[in-house]
């Protein structure tokens, strides 16, 4: 009877496969990639490397001495006091309290200062309060600490905002409205983000973390993109991580172009050369998990992607890998078996600069 | 989960170096190995060295950069990023900023 090694589902369910099947598994997974994103396909050693790594005994794995890597935080402290909605544990703690847990007790390399809503929009209206919030959690902190928020687009489109919901106008038939909504909301986006920044740069942020770029499709990543570059202008020296929110720009407009590219339907290694003209310090890139494949197989297909990103890339890489994302099964609670294969996996095959 | 990435991978920050190779990676979009070099040779120890907590405990502290631990005395805080300011040759912003707000 063949060896079985216990692994899991892409939403964390235990399975057991014999390496046989996790080849097979892997080598489909890393073919996905190559057939969508146009890729490289991963050598032989890369796909004995991470069998290896998906068989390796024990619960937890970790990279090799001298392959440690940072450690970038999103969320920030909502992780602690949030509630469920953000993956939060409900910890009644303020702020500050949470950001030195972060750097003192569980030794992050960065943190951030975040509304509750987590998205830029909301913050307008409170800016002045996360401004002393900033002032006062910089006297006290060490690790590099951004202030970090969503673009989340979304949240300009009614009913939430003041432009026609596009997905409505889309379904009418009504295209140019539909492009005009997208269109406006992108330059409020840009106009809101590049506002909270110029204050809370005032306020000593050493930068912004702006996570989940795109997840409102290509005119999220647009306003983003051009926030970016606005803000690179004003401050030469402020520390921009990009995060994005998934492994594709969504064309939910479809002719959206930053410096001359299309964004919709842009691929990690090509969403990072945007990224850098725009200024960023840090690109970080998602690939999504597909909750009904084995974890060999999402871990397989989020290293092609991960790994042609850096090859890519000249600025850092800081692969996002969060629930869901990276080859991590898609819950709140990733099992730790999981997490550490897949951290090990994207930094000594996909080649990251950090997580 | 970022706990386990940071066991996994991490470089624990204030624990050993990951504060610093972060820092020189998001101010001048150093790629990783390029960041631990240039780290490494400011704070005068060897690449390998920084990811270590035994080897960075005394090093931090004699650097006045920041430790884990609440060391009566020790710069914390604004204080220790002044310091890491001078040691990685960095521009940090809330130290100009604080630095800014002093009367003469």
């Amino acid at each position: 009877m063949a060896t079985e090694y216990i692994l899991r589902m892409g939403d964390g369910k235990r399975v057991s496969m014999t390496k046989e099947q996790i080849k097979e598994d892997t080598l489909a997974g890393a073919g996905n990639a190559v057939d969508y994103g146009l890729v490289p396909e991963l050598s032989a050693d890369e796909i004995d490397k991470l069998i290896e790594i998906c068989t390796m005994p024990g619960k937890s794995v970790s990279v090799e001495y001298g392959m440690e890597i940072p450690v970038s935080h999103d969320i920030g402290t909502i992780r602690l006091d949030g509630d469920q909605g953000n993956s939060g544990v409900g910890i009644p703690s303020s702020r500050l309290v949470g950001m030195m847990m972060h750097e003192r007790a569980f030794g992050a390399d960065t943190m951030e200062l975040g509304h509750i809503d987590y998205s830029f929009k909301p913050v307008k209206p409170i800016v002045s309060n996360e401004c002393q919030m900033m002032e006062v959690a910089q006297q006290n902190m060490i690790v590099p600490l951004f202030y970090g928020a969503m673009p989340n687009m979304g949240l300009y489109y009614t009913p939430d905002g003041p432009f026609e919901n596009p997905g409505d106008l889309l379904k009418a038939f009504k295209l140019e409205e539909a492009f005009a909504s997208m269109e406006h909301s992108a330059e409020h986006l840009t106009r809101d983000i590049v506002w909270i920044m110029q204050k809370l740069m005032a306020s000593g942020a050493d930068g912004v973390n702006l996570d989940t770029t795109g997840a409102a499709g290509d005119a999220d990543a647009y306003g983003t993109l051009t926030a970016v570059k606005a803000l690179r202008e004003e401050f030469p020296e402020m520390y921009i991580e990009v995060g994005s929110a998934g492994e594709s720009w969504i064309g939910m407009h479809g002719m959206l172009e930053f410096e001359g590219t299309v964004l919709a339907g842009l691929w990690p290694h090509q969403q990072v050369k945007l990224v850098e003209k725009a200024g960023a310090s840090i690109f970080g890139p998602a690939v999504n998990t597909n909750t009904s494949r084995t974890f060999p197989w999402n871990l397989a297909r989020s290293v092609a992607f991960t790994k042609e990103c850096c090859k890519a890339s000249t600025i850092p890489i800081h692969a996002d890998m969060g629930m869901g994302v990276g080859g991590i099964p898609m819950l709140e609670t990733p099992p730790i078996d999981a997490v550490t294969r897949a951290s090990k996996a994207i930094v000594e095959i996909a080649g990251a600069d950090g997580i | 989960m970022p706990i386990a990435h940071i066991m996994a991978s991490g470089m624990t920050g204030l624990r050993a170096g990951g504060d610093l190779v972060a820092r020189m990676q998001l101010s001048k979009s150093m790629k990783i190995k390029e960041a631990k070099e240039y780290v490494a040779k400011k704070v005068g120890v060897d690449v390998f060295d920084l990811a270590d907590e035994y080897a960075m405990r005394d090093v931090r502290e004699d650097l006045g950069i920041g430790v884990i631990t609440s060391v009566p005395g020790a710069p914390k805080g604004i204080a220790a990023k002044m310091n890491i300011e001078k040691v990685l040759d960095t521009k940090i912003n809330c130290c100009d900023y604080f630095r800014n707000q002093i009367k003469q």
